[in-house]
């Protein structure tokens, strides 16, 4: 059933000597470097694949979309009285700031991003990584390469993590030319009132970023795991961003109290503690801490899944 | 895998199935395991952090006393965890918009410390307290992805509030009331101790129980205690850092038993200086600053607030509440002191004097009667308030028998 992972690569290797100096390529080259290669020939053909798809470019389209509109309604709210943000705190965090600071509309954008449009991002792509292949009858064809099915599975999730990443960093790009165009930009206050320059301001709003798509892990390695309990690619989005519906909702009811501290979604908004000066670590560690564990355990349920998964299609 | 159990299998295939079905099973106790490993953890990770209680000298309470009023300590930064569970009705949402409404209509700063600091009344908060020298000091409360904080830096005291972008301004010579409010901010464990220290006196035990950690530092326990039966409080405990004599938690539990009443204490503590520019703050561009003064307007529609906190003020200690209303008759002494004042007027409205507010009114308080006749008392687990049908008030941190004797005597 899974003989394919007992198998080293060997024969594949022909083909990925890209990355050898030109020298290297008369000589025999030793396994370890014809591994290396190998694994990188399989992640860069599955970024390719993922990153070409029009259904990716499209969610990353909508996600930088974001901070466009939220950019111009705050730009339209606050043109005729100049000076004075919307008042009274509603809205997404930092949204009182950006008119004073373009940098905070980076804030503003992951923090109106992170609660659905990220996570669903997410979703839609790790349900499909598996779940889809075998929906379009491409699995066995992966299979067949002898790659083994754990490092099948280890290519797709670092694939997903690679579109956490670039997802966020599309929202805070996004954020930073609009705020940079619509707004001033310079020296800003963090929320405990001292000031920082603009350069640290960037590198806050860089960890800031780095926070967000960490913040994504958890829920990827979740896609992931139901996108191998299913053969429909669809099922499987539908249901990873089904749960994290549910999720959100059950974080709202007060009387689940004790049982929130292990959501996924519940240190999300911690990011924001990157804003105070100084840094308040706790709930950032906790929430680091949460995802590596989400992380583990649906990782390792996926695998378990997976490398014992009937394959037909 | 039940749609795959259709297709014809020999006997061969069978039997590794078989094998297959156990090779399966046992790739599931990976995550099991995991997640076996991380809920042991975090169930006995605290309880192996807890390193004991640490060996301190004896000392005696006298001592330990003296060594609190003697802290000096000018330079500190660390982060407090404040719990309060007065046991009033859990309004939550409702109050803040409220408090927003009342900020919304234009006289109020969201800014203003009052406003802002009767918050703490109820749940669990975290501040951030930073110290350097009597005249540069921070207290900063932490919001869900905002901050409110308060700095004290020379002549200048300054609110700001980062979720809506307000700045309210005060400063220390020409406001007796920027003062106040330094003195009426700080729900540290430090001035919460120094609160309970005052009532202490013949009615009260004081003594040393044992050695506690607070924040990764060595303290004694000090357990004050009410000799008075009628005290609504149980005991307080204040954890004292042995080294420097500060106040690192503060504990009051009620005499009814249960959690906490008030529970604040340090989480982090460092008494390294802290860095200048904490204290340093200049509006940022755009904020909406609101000047000491402009605020009065607003404070009409606070009652409800000003209220609030003087519930807070009292609950520091019998006597302190005495201090707090001036003008006010105090029967008895020590914790089971009761204050008393005359409303003048027909006491709580009965339901329908009141309208649709007296139905309401009615369902919050329990009627009491006795030699002083008949009225009706309200209900926190610290403090108790009767309100007789003549317009009598007596309020005190004791049980609801205590004051209905109070009420009785002064008949």
């Amino acid at each position: 059933m899974s003989q394919a992972e007992v198998g080293a690569p060997k024969g594949r290797g022909a083909e990925s000597n890209l990355r050898l100096p030109p020298r290297g390529r008369a000589q025999p080259r030793n396994t370890v470097s014809r591994r290396t290669t190998f694994y990188g020939t399989l992640f860069r053909n599955e970024l390719l694949t993922t990153f070409r798809r029009w259904r990716t470019l499209a969610l990353l389209g909508v996600l930088a979309a974001v901070p466009i509109l939220v950019g111009i309604a705050v730009k339209i709210e606050t043109s005729d009285s100049s000076g004075t943000g919307p008042g009274g705190g509603g809205g997404p965090a930092f949204i009182s700031q950006i008119t004073n600071n373009g940098l905070f509309l980076v804030f503003t954008a992951l923090a109106a991003t992170l609660p659905f449009f990220l996570p669903m991002a997410i979703g839609v792509i790790a349900g499909d990584a598996i779940a889809g292949e075998a929906n379009a009858g491409t699995l066995r064809y992966l299979l067949v390469a002898p790659a083994g099915r754990t490092r099948l599975l280890l290519t797709k999730y670092a694939t997903v993590l690679t579109f956490c990443l670039v997802a966020t960093l599309v929202v805070a790009v996004s954020a930073l030319a609009v705020g940079a165009i619509l707004f001033p930009l310079g020296g800003l206050t963090t929320i405990s009132g001292t000031q920082i320059s603009f350069t640290d301001g960037l590198g806050r709003a860089l960890l800031i970023a780095l926070a967000v798509a960490a913040s994504l892990i958890g829920m990827a390695a979740l896609g992931l795991f139901v996108s191998t309990l299913t053969n429909s690619g669809i099922a499987a989005m539908a249901t990873t961003v089904g749960l994290l519906i549910t999720i959100q909702i059950l974080d709202q009811i007060p009387q689940l109290h004790t049982i929130q501290p292990y959501f996924f979604s519940h240190y999300w908004l911690s990011f924001a503690d990157l804003m105070r000066d100084p840094i308040y670590w706790d709930d950032l560690t906790k929430n680091l801490g949460l995802q590596a564990l989400y992380a583990v355990v649906f990782g390792s349920a996926a695998w378990a899944r997976f490398t014992t998964k009937d394959v037909t299609a | 895998m039940a749609p795959y159990e259709t297709d014809d299998s020999t006997s061969a295939e069978e039997a590794d199935d078989l094998r297959a079905g156990r090779r399966k099973a046992t790739r599931y106790v990976v995550p099991v395991a995991v997640l076996g490993v991380a809920a042991a953890t975090i169930g006995l990770v605290p309880a192996l952090a807890d390193s004991g209680d640490p060996d301190l000298p004896n000392i005696t309470a006298q001592q330990l006393i003296e060594k609190i009023a003697k802290s000096d300590v000018q330079q500190m930064s660390g982060t407090v965890k404040i719990t309060t569970d007065l046991g009033l009705p859990n309004l939550g949402g409702l109050e803040s918009s409220l408090t927003q409404g009342a900020t919304a209509s234009g006289d109020g700063s969201s800014a203003d410390p009052s406003t802002k600091l009767t918050e703490l009344a109820s749940g669990t908060h975290t501040l951030r307290v930073a110290a350097d020298g009597p005249d540069r000091q921070k207290l900063s409360l932490l919001e869900s992805a905002a901050e409110y904080s308060l700095i004290h830096d020379g002549k200048d005291v300054w609110g700001y509030d980062s979720g809506t972008n307000e700045v309210y301004h005060a400063t220390a010579d020409d406001s007796a009331s920027a003062k106040d409010k330094q003195e009426e901010a700080p729900a540290t464990p430090e001035q919460l101790a120094k609160d309970a220290l005052k009532a202490v006196d013949s009615t009260t035990s004081v003594k040393v129980q044992g050695t506690a950690q607070v924040a990764g530092r060595d303290a004694y326990r000090l357990v004050i205690k009410p000799k008075d039966s009628g005290s609504t409080v149980g005991q307080i405990t204040v954890a004292v850092d042995a080294k420097t004599g500060l106040p690192l938690k503060f504990t009051l539990t009620p005499a009814s038993g249960g959690a906490a009443v008030v529970d604040a204490g340090f989480t982090k503590i460092s008494y390294a200086k802290p860095a200048a520019s904490t204290f340093d703050f200049t509006p940022p561009k755009g904020a909406k600053v609101t000047e000491d003064g402009q605020v009065d307007g607003g404070k009409k529609s606070d009652g409800k607030s000003e209220d609030r906190s003087r519930d807070k003020s009292g609950d520091k200690s019998g006597e302190d509440l005495g201090q707090g209303m001036d003008g006010l008759n105090v029967i008895g002494d020590g914790w089971d002191s009761i204050a008393t004042f005359d409303t003048g007027g027909q006491g709580v409205p009965s339901g329908s004097e009141a309208g649709a507010f007296g139905g309401f009114l009615d369902s919050l308080g329990d009627k009491a009667s006795g030699k002083f006749g008949s009225g009706t008392v309200f209900k926190t687990r610290l403090i108790n308030a009767l309100i007789t049908d003549d317009g009598k008030v007596y309020v005190g941190a004791v049980t609801k028998d205590t004051l209905v004797k109070a009420a009785d005597a002064a008949k």
